[in-house]
């Protein structure tokens, strides 16, 4: 159990990271390694695991930690963008925001019902501080990339819960719900390419001709 | 069996699709499958199969009581989809044609579906596959449209599996075997956590409530429908948002036997409610009538989520508005998508005159409109009054007052719009661009079937969708 806390505190160390950075490139990187790090958790729960959950660490490790990611840089490459400029909630409040939800996700976890076995582990406030940090990325920046490594990050917080529910719940639906994520993200990616050939730029600012 | 192949069929018919050779002749598939797809709907809504109650997949009373209307509105789309690719054959329709079936497929398996899991892959399957209709025109103003979607729809997916996984700690924690049914969650019952009911509950409803399209997460709805073909957006506006109220639906019943029911009535009623007002107010300012249609099915997603919020009664009300709601709904998308296209824009301040121009579209437009707005005799009329009977009975006096002030300024709003396009002299330069698009046989069936059966729906309800409705509120409201 030791040694997945301390995979967890990482991973919610890297929320941090990916909201202090203004720089395109470190917040994939944080993405990606916190998505590898996603991968080795459950092989360190304490079910016997195995094949199915085997098969959920190593689709997960390659899907969030280098498909996805590497998307995401060339996307990145081909909009010549590097940098989010000008965000809609600035970098410090929002690694403010970011780190008071840490704590508070930590204080919550402790008022919540959870079974014995799991009163110990991180699980439960990694999910809340990494749903909190997507949902910060995703509406405080206005850069694409930004936005769908948010929404990653929003995502890697639902699979820490789901994690709780890998002994129990059938591994197929675990593993249907990890392709559909990983096709939603790679939707995203295309999506991504296509605005920027349609805008000249991954700012989502100018996606403002629909409006009332 | 026939249950299956719901499924399989559209689903094949996609395959199929994909490999087609021929773009003039592949939009006849779609036809094909519809009237497949309706013929077998129909015969499992006269004769409901035994659905094995671990199943988790199955046409059971709640598939039974809306999937037929998603197959019915599939089909007449289907049919008209036939001509209007025929229109827009400067367009490949190979990605088009495929995703539509796949789309149509998943849909029947969303409403079948009896676990949680397989209700959300589903569900997120449909989000997806409906990307690439979103941006089938190819414009900027699509590609907007469509990234706006799947944030905002991504993000309210992404949210209803974090609900999926509370709820399946919920049954875990409260000594659950893992069996995340909804049969097997109702039976845990008061078992089940309480504090992680109502979390599961909170999220769900905003997730599945996301894609429904209620205030105020309805916000992908307006851009998405303004930009999408006609036939996508009835589609959307009728099947994939009927999935989302089958799967609140679902999870309300499960949240009722956990002992939480009161409050979760209570959110969806001040979320319906809500929803109405939103739209009531987006109406009267909207200057775009593809919009208008959004705002629109954003209105009746409130009415539902109050029907849903008021016990038994208001459930067989807010199925029977899924009906009446569907087929109206595709009569105006099909009917305005024939006026956009004659027009050349969806803006009021550039349309007008449309009456001179597509007299028989303008027609059902207007038909549309004194239905959609519950104008008698037709079936949203007769919906929305059980949906009133319902909430007069239940004593929300407040959530009368609300609900008919809405609906009132909301035909404010929906007929100005209306008659700004119909009405006056057509303009000039929009004479010029209706050569382009002449009113034919094929472009009109399909809207004004619609709009007879919305009538025929409030004349003549059938007792076969009476009795359905009625076994899906069973189902939904076990009496213990």
């Amino acid at each position: 159990m030791l040694n997945l806390n301390l995979l967890i505190g990482l991973a919610m160390g890297l929320n941090l990271v990916a909201l202090g950075s203004s720089r395109l490139p470190s917040i994939i990187r944080a993405t990606a390694l916190q998505g590898v790090l996603l991968g080795i958790m459950p092989l360190l729960l304490d079910n016997d695991f195995g094949w199915q959950v085997a098969a959920v660490a190593l689709a997960t490790a390659i899907g969030k930690g280098v498909v996805i990611p590497g998307l995401l840089q060339r996307a990145m490459r081909a909009a010549h963008i590097e940098r989010e400029i000008e965000p809609f909630i600035g970098f410090v409040p929002s690694l403010l925001l970011g780190a008071g939800g840490t704590i508070a996700a930590v204080a919550i976890a402790r008022t919540l019902p959870l079974l014995p076995e799991h009163a110990k582990s991180l699980l439960v406030p990694g999910a809340i501080a990494s749903m909190l940090t997507g949902l910060i990325l995703l509406t405080g920046r206005v850069k694409a990339i930004s936005q769908v490594c948010g929404y990653l990050i929003f995502e890697n917080g639902i699979y820490l819960f789901g994690l709780l529910l890998i002994g129990s719940t059938p591994l197929l639906v675990e593993a249907g719900v990890l392709l559909d994520l990983t096709v939603g993200i790679f939707v995203i990616g295309i999506i991504v390419d296509r605005i920027q050939r349609a805008f000249d730029s991954l700012d989502t600012r100018k996606l403002t001709a629909l409006r009332e | 069996m026939r249950e299956t192949l719901l499924i399989l069929v559209p689903l094949f018919g996609a395959l199929v699709a994909w490999f087609w050779p021929s773009d003039r002749s592949r939009p006849w598939l779609l036809p094909i499958v519809g009237i497949t797809h309706l013929v077998l709907a129909s015969w499992l809504l006269v004769r409901p199969p035994d659905v094995a109650p671990d199943a988790w997949l199955g046409f059971d009373a709640v598939a039974r009581s809306v999937l037929p209307v998603v197959s019915l509105l599939f089909f007449l789309c289907s049919a008209y989809a036939v001509t209007y690719l025929r229109v827009r054959s400067e367009r490949g329709n190979k990605v088009f044609v495929s995703v539509l079936l796949a789309v149509m497929g998943l849909l029947s398996a969303g409403h079948q579906a009896r676990h949680l899991g397989v209700l959300w892959i589903a569900t997120e399957a449909v989000t997806l596959a409906a990307v690439p209709l979103l941006h089938f025109n190819g414009t900027p103003r699509a590609f907007e449209a469509t990234w706006k979607y799947l944030l905002v729809g991504g993000t309210g997916i992404a949210l209803s599996l974090a609900g999926s996984f509370v709820l399946g700690y919920a049954s875990l924690h409260g000594g659950g075997s893992g069996d995340l049914t909804f049969v097997a969650l109702t039976a845990q019952g008061a078992a089940l956590t309480r504090t992680w009911v109502l979390i599961a509950w909170v999220l769900l409803l905003v997730g599945y409530g996301t894609k429904m399209g209620l205030a105020p997460m309805h916000t992908w709805k307006p851009d998405a429908y303004g930009e999408a073909p006609g036939i996508v957006g009835a589609l959307l506006a009728g099947g994939v948002t009927t999935v989302a109220f089958t799967a609140i639906l679902r999870v309300r019943s499960v949240v009722a036997a956990a002992g939480e029911g009161a409050i979760a009535d209570r959110t969806l009623l001040a979320i319906g409610l809500f929803s109405m007002l939103v739209a009531a107010v987006f109406l009267l300012g909207t200057r775009n009538f593809k919009r208008m249609l959004a705002y629109s099915s954003v209105e009746h997603m409130g009415i539902l989520a109050i029907g849903a919020s008021l016990g038994p009664a208001g459930v067989f009300a807010a199925l029977f508005h899924v009906w009446s709601n569907g087929l109206t709904k595709g009569a105006l998308f099909l009917s305005a998508g024939n006026i956009r296209r004659a027009a050349g824009s969806a803006e009021i301040d550039d349309v007008r005159g449309m009456s001179v121009l597509t007299p028989r579209s303008s027609m059902i437009f207007v038909a549309g409109l004194f239905a959609v707005t519950a104008s008698p005799p037709f079936g949203p009329f007769f919906s929305e009054l059980l949906v009133l009977r319902a909430a007069l009975s239940a004593q929300h006096y407040v959530a009368v007052a609300i609900f008919l002030a809405s609906l009132l300024f909301a035909f404010f709003g929906l007929s100005r719009v209306v008659f700004a396009v119909v009405d006056g002299r057509p303009r000039a330069g929009s004479v010029a661009g209706s050569l382009k698009f002449v009113e034919s046989a094929g472009s009109l069936a399909a809207p004004a079937v619609l709009l007879g059966l919305s009538l025929w729906l409030g004349l003549f309800t059938p007792d076969v969708l009476r009795s359905a409705w009625a076994a899906a509120v069973v189902q939904l409201y076990p009496t213990p």
